[in-house]
């Protein structure tokens, strides 16, 4: 018997699995939520899950995008509930053009770099509540593909349906965030002579 | 040449890579000849880069303890 053979590395606990993803898990659910203590909810909802199957999640090379998937199905259980189904973009959306809205509006009379001023008018939180506006399963294409940087493939593969529909997705939700940006700013009182709500 | 509004419905796509060819060869025409769709396409790439920055919305101290101990709550079952 060799004494000096190495003793069977010990599983690494699940909190030892899990504590690297967890910023990214709230960061993420935040993007999906908007409101803290829902997006604290849904990451404890897919704490359990990932908890319940994690076996699989010991043998995936990928845990970050395995957890993906499982905060994705907590989140679309949420979802299908509060809002069962996609809406069309209305016509005056899809017509919707942020770019030539902030060039005839002129809503920034000092700036003499207009679009990238609008934009920096939104912090986190303000980009968070603004996407919240948007419909939830346009939303989730949006945030996997533009804030976190997933393929088309790859997000109907996180979210179980096809690349067509992912892309028809993204495309109402990029009419959808151009408007909800303009109302957001509008609204909340950030352009001239708008009051403060 | 495509329409402007044809031109601009194509930006995100021609970004994401998810065009093809014909369409993107179309697409690239437009854009050497349209000021104003080469605008869009600028406005575009600032939208896209304004949501990659927002990827790391740090967890707050009580949140990340909250979290934390739940996840030890469920390792000791």
């Amino acid at each position: 018997m060799d004494v000096h053979a190495a003793a069977p590395e010990a599983a690494p606990s699940f909190v030892t699995l899990i504590e690297p993803h967890l910023d990214y898990l709230y960061a993420f659910a935040r993007k999906l939520c908007g409101e803290r203590m829902a997006a604290e909810d849904l990451v404890q909802d897919t704490l359990l899950r990932a908890f319940r199957a994690q076996d699989s999640l010991r043998n995936r090379e990928r845990p970050r995008y395995w957890l993906t998937k499982v905060l994705l199905s907590a989140s679309a259980d949420q979802w299908r509930k509060d809002a069962p189904h996609e809406h069309d973009v209305p016509l005056e959306d899809e017509r919707f053009s942020l770019f030539d809205t902030l060039v005839e509006e002129d809503p920034l009379p000092y700036s003499d770099r207009l679009h990238l001023d609008f934009l920096d008018l939104f912090d986190d939180d303000s980009l968070t509540a603004s996407l919240q506006r948007i419909h939830a399963a346009h939303r989730t294409a949006l945030v996997l593909a533009y804030v976190y940087g997933y393929k088309a493939r790859e997000i109907a593969e996180l979210t179980g349906t096809t690349t067509g529909t992912v892309l028809a997705r993204l495309h109402r939700g990029r009419k959808q965030l151009e408007k909800a940006l303009w109302e957001y700013a509008r609204q909340r009182g950030l352009l001239k002579g708008e009051p403060r709500t | 040449m495509i329409a402007c509004r044809d031109a601009v419905e194509r930006l995100w796509s021609y970004l994401d890579r998810n065009i093809d060819g014909a369409q993107e060869d179309e697409l690239e025409q437009h854009l050497g000849l349209c000021r104003h769709c080469c605008g869009e396409l600028e406005f575009a790439k600032q939208v896209r880069s304004k949501l990659a920055s927002s990827a790391d919305t740090p967890l707050e101290g009580t949140a990340r303890e909250r979290l934390q101990k739940f996840a030890q709550r469920l390792g000791e079952r």
